[in-house]
Formats: structure tokens, C-alpha cells, sequence
């Protein structure tokens, strides 16, 4: 006989303040199997957990209901607790009445009321559970790394340090990300190129890492401690192992018309080229769409003046499969495109940049070795106009543009500003601003030094238009603590353009099933307190690629991500769920859709003599492998004939919480 | 054409290729040759002609399951099927030896009569010129306004799957697929509902429909199946029939070929291929062109994941969420 106890959680006023819990408890009185009902201010409290250990012991319940938080919360916690009376913990089921009740609902009476449903349907569920016994499954040690920014480098490095393999896939020719092309770093103005690049160094004189730059991933199966990852290798048309970086090909290469990716399409390169002086690899990579061996077959100049002979024009994309522990997900940020922002003239002017081409333009290895002159005419600008908040903070109806706060604008605006005025106190510095927003360690002296110190003209308010009038540029803007339309004749303008998650994360979440916000950034499995992993297990995030960060932000989480990464990859076994599927097989087709459907690949067939009620016959049917099996579910939706089945979540415990609802 | 099947037939058993054919013999009545199979003795029994509308590939599960080699007569939209079934492995392509059969649309007895041929006795076809022997006399026809509604809708005189063919086919398409379903989707919520609650509630559950689907071949089907819950489910109001073909809707959608024998065996006239068509729309409006059954082997959409396959969201975008 079933005897089931019910358990109904307060949270303090959290469940209390709406749902009348006294009168929950005693309406699943009368449901089928209760034997016990009773409620509590916090079930979760040590109280509270030994009131169910008491429980269970002296009713001798064979199954609880807690009616409480999310499962997500506190399932785990419930489960010991049953397992520590001698219940088996998937004897425990929890009616979330607190997210999908108390806090979305104002009134009482309907609170309670919904509370109560939710709690019949999960006694009606765990009336047809059964004891469940987990596996385990061995865990890869090794981790892989997709991005090599500073976010990846970092997380690498750590992961490395504990003793661990990490591979770093970057799809660019060179590690070094977005961090690589700036000038100098806010609030302390060191340079960006000093205190990374010997980062890079670290991570390419790692033993434990290895970096496989170029290269993409391809496809992911498999599941946390056991990934299996297909990573494209692109052509660069250069033998990594012979070239030396020597930089004589980029010399001698007769093609100069392909833009320059690192300088933001400022000036042009060779079609084979070394992204940039410190690059790792220091490996030159060839660029198809320009060579002109490729267009013509004819020239070859670089292959003739190789005394490495590394170039390779025959050398075809490679696919790597390796396996994994767990992955971690760096892709990074970039700006947007300010071409959708013609109110700012981005497409009529050369002299209207945005802040990373700025960024390039006052960098010394930048296309003007780091002299500030205008884009169109190389003359000294005198006047430059910085407009914030380009494509950020924009209204939820907005035809283009973000609503969130790109939130490293305003300090990396203070030190432009700063730096030109630091350089050329001949130049007059604008800035239109509608917040300056500076919450961070010696971040607002650093804004202060840039207002108070060095002059730099902030005008709160937005620019409405520039023109372009003759060489210069009329910006048009308002001042809104003078109240009065400004106008300014620039020489430049500089817009700081938001930034957005990297386009190919969208690609890589649908791969690992790790799930992003509408804005394409990743999700962290908790906001405050899983702010590193992603919903999905063994899936973690480093920078920007979670949200729009600073350097030391993204460091810090990097570390944090390599913490969890390390917690995992310590460990020699991991304890599977045994919500598994399994097969029914007199009732299976061998029909192989649930094998077409299956994420994980954890379905296989074989030829099995079937015997039944009324079948008797040498079947195909499919057998699950119960340690790659994920519980997903998308095969037992998937099969006709309902021979798939989930245990913990049968069709029948389904329908029957189902049934409770509709009753 | 008759005659020069079961010939080559009789030499394929002879050579010891075959050992048995899937084909028709005669029913009842003239208009109603019936599935049959039949081994070197009894072949002469075979019929081929303008009445062998119905797609035989499913008996083929069970019958290839058996020793030795069953020649399959099959029309080119009959491949189809079979095609499924071996990409869904119910069937041994191995076992199976694959008689294309030259096919100019197949007739249906039920519009002759409708056309006003009472006490039908037998046809004479001459070209497009049918002539119809009654009781009462001879009546000329069009034999294209005679032919089944899936002839209208042709997949086309190429068969899919083939070891040889006999005699020629030619595509009979007079009618836009898709031009019902159009109509349906115009309709308003409302409409729409009356329209299937009207045709739906003819149902007297026979099961013609889902016996003679060949993507209804589930070794036990979830109707039969007391544990499965969606039988008792159904019969639980005056909805059960309604429910019944909304799920077998769903159970067959990415297999269905399309090739109408749920309407052609239905006693009630329900026109059930509606429901699929609507999910074949579908399927090629969100995912692409894709016709089940056009080769061996491969994924159909809604069990083949991309990464570029549409966003839930776009049953928002398509108005979906109005009803």
C-alpha cells in the first residue's frame, strides 16, 4: 500500500504571504495514499528536514511530496534527506508552489487553490514512482576552451595550473581576442599589448595547453565528463610546424587589397599576413578570397621566397575529434555595426570611427603608428566629439539598437578622452553622455581625472545629427543641463558603439543545448549564485560571452569558471541520472527514429528474439545505453508506438499528474 | 499489360528469383481487385488493370519478414511507401524484388457512379474515352474526371524504387496539392473547427484508415494498447474520434507519403489526407521541400535537426498562437 506523506513549505512569507499553506496541507488529506500532511515555515531548515525524517520513519511513508521552491533549488536537498530515513530518493517529489505559484500570483485564494492542484498532481505522480538507483559514469580530464581572448587565455592558464590538459579553439588565425587590439586599459592606462601578450606567451609555452587557432567546432555529442568534439581545422595554406613567422611572404605578397581584420578594415594587408606583430601562433595564413595563386595560379611569390617551405596551397581543412570533461565557452563580444546608425553619418565620413577603430588609430602598431589624424585627409584634427550610448540603453521599441548598458563605454569614452588630451592639448574634447557610469574600483577618479584635469568638455545629452559639411562635421546635439541645442564643428567624431555577443555563439549554444537571453548572451545557471556555469552541465562561461564585462571583470570570472572546471575534472566519477529511457520491446518498431532523435547518441539496435503475449519473432528493437543517456526525452516523444519510455517521467506518471490537474 | 506481367513473372520464378508476388486478383466485382499474393502455381490469377488503385507496399512488412524473394508489384506513387518502410527498416530491401508497373491514373468506381453509371458490369477504355457498361446500357465518360482524387495529385511516372520496369506511366496531376489546405487555413478558428468536427464526427472507427496506412504499421498501435492511456483517453467523450485521427495525424507526420488511401478506404468519405497534407505543408514551409519516401535511408525534418532550423517562435510569427 502506498503511503505517502505531504510536506508544505512556508518559505517565511515567500509561499505563506499567497497561498494559504494550513489549508493546502489539509486539502491533499484526502488525496489517494496520503497518510500524513502537514506544513512548515522552512522545510529546507534542519527542522524542517528532520520533520520528514521523522515522518518517514514513524508513518513508514513510502513516498513524500514537498511542496516548496523549485526542484531546481532544493530537490538535492530533499533527496539526501529521504535517502538519510531509508527512502529512496527518487521516492521524492516536489509540487513547486513558490516560482509557478506564490510569486506570480497577488491573490490568495487563487494561490491556494493553484497550490493545492499542483500538489494533487505530484501526489498523483509519485503514486507511480518507482526506486531509481544512479550509475556512474568516468570523467575526461581534459577541457576545452572555445576563444582565445583574454577570457579564454585566462580560464586556460588556471585549468593548466591545476594539473589539467585544456585545449583552446580560436576561429581567428591568432589568440589574443578583442584585448589584443586595444591601446591602453582603463582606470591604471597600461598598455593592453604589455600585460597580455605575455598571457599568450604562458598559454603557448603551456605543456597542458594547446592551442589549435583557425579552427572551429564542428559538432558536440556526448554530455558532462564525456564530451566528443569534432574541431575544424581550417586551411591556412601555411604549415604550422615549418613556417617561423618570419614575416617575408606578407613582404613580398603582390595582393594589398584585402582589409585588415585587426586594424577594423583601417588599412590593408598581404593575402597572406600575420595578424599582428606578437601573434600566436606566429604563423602567416593565407586568405583565399585575395591570393591570387588562387584566382589565377598564376604568382606563388610567397612559396618561391619561403626558405621554410611551409607555404602548402594543397593543404585542405583537417577534423580533430577529441574528448572532453567539460567546455568553456569565451567567444567574446563585438561591437556592433555602426552602419545601421546613419544619423551619426558612420557611413558618409571616414572621419566618423567607431571607439575600437579609435582604439587602432592610437595605437602605436596601428595603421597610423599611433598618431591621431583624421582617416580621410591624415590632417591633425582639432575638434573631436565622442557620442556614448551608440546602439545601447535603446527603448524596447526601437527599430534597431540594444536596451542593455554596454556598461565598459563610459570608462573606455574617459580614456580616450584623456589620452588625447594627455598627447594634444591642442585638441578640444566633447562628450556627449547621457549617464557616466562608473561603479568600480577607482573607476569614477578616473572619469573625474578626465573632467576635472585634463578638461574634457562633457555635455549631458544626446547628438541628434552630424553632418557632413565640407571637411568638417556638424554636430548637432543637445545640452540638456544648459538647456540649448549645441553645435559643434568636429574634426572627427568618435562613436562608442555597443557591444554584442559574438555571431557565432548562437551556433555554439544550439551545439551544447547551452541556452541564451534574447540578446544571443549566454545564460548562467543561476544569476547570483551559479554566475559561471551554464544551465547546461559541464558547460561553462567565461566573459563577455555571459554579458558585457571590463577586463577585470572578465579575468575575475575566467578564474572562477576554471574553479568549476577544476571541481569537475578532480573527480574520477560522476554519478549519472537514472531518469533514463529504456525500451519496450515487444511494443518497439526498430523503426530507428528515436536513434535519428536522440542528442546524445545513446541509442543503438539489435536483433533480438521477442517473445510475448502475442508476438513471438526475431525483432529489431532499440536497446539504450543508460550511462549516455541523458534523460532528455525527445525519444519517448518521438516513438509511435509509446515503446520509448522515461523512468522518473513514464507517459503514465505524465498523464497522471496531467489528469490530477484537469480533474 | 496484364498479360506481360504475369509472363515475365512466371520467367522470374522460373529462373528462381522470385517466390512469390504481392500483387491483385480478383475481387467480388470487376471494380475491386483485392491485394493478394500468389506463387508460380496460382500467378495466373494475377489482375492489372485501370481498378488496382490501392498501394499494397505495406503488406510487404510482414511478408518480407519470410524466407526467400517476393516480387512487389508497385505504381510509381506506391514506391514511396516501400521507401519508407526500408528507410524506417520495417523492411529488407534485400528480399524484396521491385516490379515498376506502368500506371495512367487508376479509376474510382465511387465517382463513375456519381457520374451516373448505375449497375455498372464492366469498362472499356480507348484513350481518354471510357465507356461504361451497365445494366441499362453503355455510357461514355472522361476517364480524367473518372480517376482516384490521389491521381489528381500525381507524384509523377518515375518510380522511386525499382529492379525493373513494366509498361509505361504518365503523370496525371490535374489539381494543386495544396489548394484544400489553402482553403482550410483561410478559414477562421471556427470555421475550421465546424468543418472537422463535421467531417470527423462520420468516423464509426473502423480503423480502414490506419489499417491500410503503411506508416500506421506499429507492431502494436497505441489505440490497441490498453497501457498506452491514449485509447481510454479517446473513448472518454463524444471527442474520441476527433482525437483519434489528431493523433494518428501526428504519429504519421514527416513519414506520410502522401498517397491517400486513408481517404480512398474510408466508408464515410472523411477526407483524412487533409490532416496530412496540412502537416506536409508545414513541414516544406519551415524546413524546406521535403516528400517522404523520395529514396532509402536519410532523416525526415522533424526527426533531423539543423542548426539553422526555425525558432519555436515562429508559430508566433505565422499567427499560430491566434489559433
Amino acid at each position: 500500500m502506498q503511503k505517502i506523506g505531504v510536506f508544505v513549505c512556508w518559505c517565511g512569507s515567500n509561499i505563506a504571504a499567497t497561498v494559504d499553506v494550513e489549508r493546502v496541507a489539509e486539502a491533499v488529506k484526502s488525496e489517494p495514499g496520503v497518510v500524513y500532511s502537514t506544513n512548515y515555515q522552512y522545510m529546507c531548515s534542519e527542522n524542517g528536514q528532520a520533520m520528514i525524517r521523522n515522518a518517514i520513519k514513524e508513518y513508514g511513508l513510502n513516498g513524500v511530496v514537498i511542496c516548496s521552491c523549485s526542484p531546481r533549488m532544493h530537490e538535492a536537498t530533499f533527496r539526501k534527506t529521504a535517502m538519510a530515513a531509508g527512502l529512496n530518493p527518487y521516492m521524492v517529489e516536489i509540487a513547486n508552489i513558490r516560482e509557478q505559484c506564490s510569486w506570480i500570483h497577488k491573490d490568495m485564494q487563487e494561490g491556494t487553490e493553484k497550490a493545492i492542484i499542483l500538489a494533487r498532481a505530484a501526489i498523483a505522480k509519485v503514486l507511480k514512482n518507482a526506486p531509481l538507483t544512479a550509475g556512474t559514469s568516468p570523467v575526461t580530464k581534459r577541457a576545452l576552451v572555445v576563444g582565445g581572448g583574454i577570457a579564454g587565455i585566462q580560464t586556460a592558464l588556471d585549468v593548466a595550473d591545476a594539473g589539467y590538459e585544456v585545449d583552446i579553439v580560436e576561429k581567428s588565425p591568432t589568440i589574443g581576442g578583442r584585448m589584443a587590439q586595444l591601446d591602453k586599459t582603463f582606470p591604471t592606462l597600461d598598455c593592453a599589448a604589455c600585460i597580455l601578450t605575455p598571457k599568450m606567451v604562458d598559454a603557448a609555452q603551456n605543456e597542458k595547453i594547446d592551442i589549435l587557432s583557425y579552427s572551429e567546432l564542428e559538432s558536440v555529442s556526448g554530455f558532462v565528463g564525456n564530451f566528443t568534439v569534432k574541431i575544424r581545422k581550417k586551411a591556412r595554406y601555411v604549415d604550422e610546424t615549418k613556417c617561423t613567422g618570419c614575416g617575408v611572404c606578407t613582404e613580398k605578397c603582390p595582393s594589398r587589397k584585402g582589409l585588415n581584420e585587426f586594424n577594423m578594415g583601417l588599412n590593408t594587408r598581404g593575402a597572406i599576413y600575420i595578424p599582428f606583430a606578437q601573434a600566436i601562433p606566429n604563423v602567416a595564413v593565407i586568405d583565399k578570397t585575395q591570393c591570387l595563386h588562387f584566382r589565377t595560379g598564376k604568382c606563388g611569390l610567397c612559396e618561391k621566397n619561403c626558405s621554410a617551405g611551409a607555404i602548402k596551397f594543397d593543404q585542405e581543412d583537417e577534423i580533430l575529434e577529441r574528448q572532453y570533461g567539460a567546455i568553456i565557452l569565451a567567444t567574446g563580444f563585438k561591437p556592433i555595426d555602426a552602419s545601421a546608425f546613419d544619423e551619426y553619418a558612420y557611413c558618409q565620413s571616414k572621419d566618423v570611427v567607431t571607439s575600437l577603430e579609435f582604439e587602432r588609430i592610437m595605437n602605436a602598431a596601428g595603421p597610423t603608428k599611433g598618431k591621431l589624424v583624421r582617416p580621410s585627409d591624415g590632417k591633425h584634427p582639432h575638434e573631436i566629439v565622442f557620442i556614448q550610448c551608440v546602439g545601447s540603453r535603446c527603448s524596447a521599441d526601437a527599430v534597431k539598437g540594444k536596451q542593455y548598458c554596454s556598461k565598459i563605454c563610459c570608462m573606455y569614452t574617459a580614456k580616450h578622452a584623456m589620452l588625447v588630451r594627455e598627447k594634444y592639448p591642442d585638441v578640444n574634447v566633447h562628450v556627449f553622455y547621457i549617464d557616466a557610469r562608473t561603479p568600480g574600483k577607482n573607476f569614477d577618479e578616473f572619469y573625474r581625472r578626465a573632467v576635472e584635469q585634463y578638461d574634457v568638455d562633457y555635455i549631458k545629452g544626446m547628438v541628434g545629427k552630424v553632418e557632413v559639411e565640407g571637411d568638417h562635421l556638424r554636430v548637432q546635439g543637445s545640452d540638456l543641463i544648459a538647456n540649448e541645442q549645441v553645435v559643434i564643428q568636429a574634426d572627427m567624431v568618435v562613436l562608442a558603439t555597443a557591444i554584442e555577443p559574438d555571431p557565432t555563439a548562437r551556433s555554439l549554444g544550439t551545439m551544447l543545448t547551452a541556452s541564451m537571453d534574447t540578446n544571443d548572451f549566454f545564460t548562467e545557471a543561476h544569476p547570483k549564485l551559479r554566475p559561471v556555469e551554464s544551465p547546461t552541465a559541464g558547460v561553462f562561461l567565461s566573459g563577455a560571452c555571459q554579458g558585457p564585462k571590463d577586463i577585470p571583470e572578465t579575468v575575475a570570472q575566467a578564474g572562477a569558471a576554471a574553479s568549476k572546471v577544476i571541481g569537475l575534472l578532480s573527480k574520477d566519477h560522476l554519478v549519472t541520472n537514472p531518469c533514463v529511457a529504456h525500451s519496450d520491446e515487444l511494443l518497439c518498431n526498430g523503426c530507428s527514429q528515436c536513434e535519428n532523435v536522440c542528442p546524445y547518441g545513446a541509442i543503438s539496435y539489435v536483433e533480438k528474439e521477442v517473445r510475448g503475449p502475442e508476438v513471438r519473432a526475431v525483432k529489431r528493437i532499440a536497446v539504450v545505453n543508460e550511462a549516455v543517456c541523458q534523460g532528455c526525452g525527445a525519444c519517448t516523444v518521438t516513438c509511435p508506438s509509446g515503446a520509448m519510455d522515461l523512468k522518473g517521467f513514464s507517459n503514465n506518471q505524465i498523464m497522471a499528474e496531467v489528469d490530477a490537474i484537469c480533474r | 499489360m496484364q498479360r506481360m506481367i504475369v509472363d515475365r513473372l512466371k520467367a522470374l520464378f522460373a529462373e528462381g528469383k522470385i517466390h512469390r508476388v504481392l500483387g491483385w486478383e480478383a475481387g467480388e466485382f470487376f471494380y475491386d481487385p483485392t491485394p493478394a499474393f500468389f506463387d508460380a502455381e496460382n500467378v495466373e490469377n494475377l489482375v492489372y488493370d485501370s481498378f488496382c488503385g490501392s498501394n499494397v507496399s505495406k503488406y510487404l512488412i510482414a511478408e518480407a519478414a519470410k524466407e526467400g524473394t517476393v516480387a512487389a508489384l508497385l505504381k510509381p506513387c506506391d514506391t514511396y511507401s516501400l521507401n519508407q518502410l526500408a528507410t524506417e527498416k520495417r523492411v529488407n530491401r534485400e528480399k524484396i524484388y521491385v516490379i515498376g508497373l506502368g500506371c495512367r491514373g487508376m479509376l474510382d468506381i465511387e465517382k463513375i457512379r456519381r457520374a451516373g453509371a448505375t449497375g455498372v458490369t464492366g469498362v472499356e477504355e480507348k484513350g481518354d474515352e471510357l465507356t461504361v457498361h451497365t445494366l441499362y446500357g453503355d455510357k461514355t465518360l472522361n476517364r480524367k474526371d473518372m480517376l482516384l482524387e490521389k491521381c489528381l495529385t500525381c507524384k509523377g511516372k518515375e518510380h522511386k524504387v525499382f529492379d525493373e520496369v513494366i509498361g509505361e506511366s504518365e503523370d496525371t496531376t490535374s489539381q494543386d496539392r495544396m489548394e484544400m489546405v489553402r482553403r482550410l487555413e483561410a478559414m477562421s478558428p471556427d470555421e475550421r473547427f465546424a468543418f472537422w468536427r463535421k467531417e470527423l464526427s462520420k468516423c464509426i472507427r473502423c480503423n480502414a484508415c490506419r489499417n491500410v496506412c503503411p506508416a500506421c504499421s506499429c507492431v502494436k498501435c497505441v489505440f490497441d494498447n490498453p497501457k498506452s492511456g491514449v485509447s481510454n483517453k479517446a473513448a472518454a467523450d463524444d471527442f474520441e474520434e476527433n482525437m483519434f485521427h489528431i493523433i494518428r495525424a501526428f504519429h504519421v507526420a514527416g513519414r506520410c507519403t502522401d498517397c491517400g488511401e486513408c481517404s480512398r478506404v474510408c466508408p464515410q468519405g472523411i477526407p483524412l489526407h487533409l490532416l496530412n497534407r496540412k502537416f506536409i505543408k508545414d513541414i516544406n514551409e519551415l524546413y524546406g521541400e521535403f516528400q517522404a519516401g523520395e529514396q532509402i535511408g536519410g532523416r525526415h525534418p522533424l526527426i533531423n535537426y539543423q542548426k539553422d532550423d526555425c525558432e519555436p517562435s515562429v508559430v508566433y510569427q505565422r499567427g499560430g498562437d491566434k489559433g
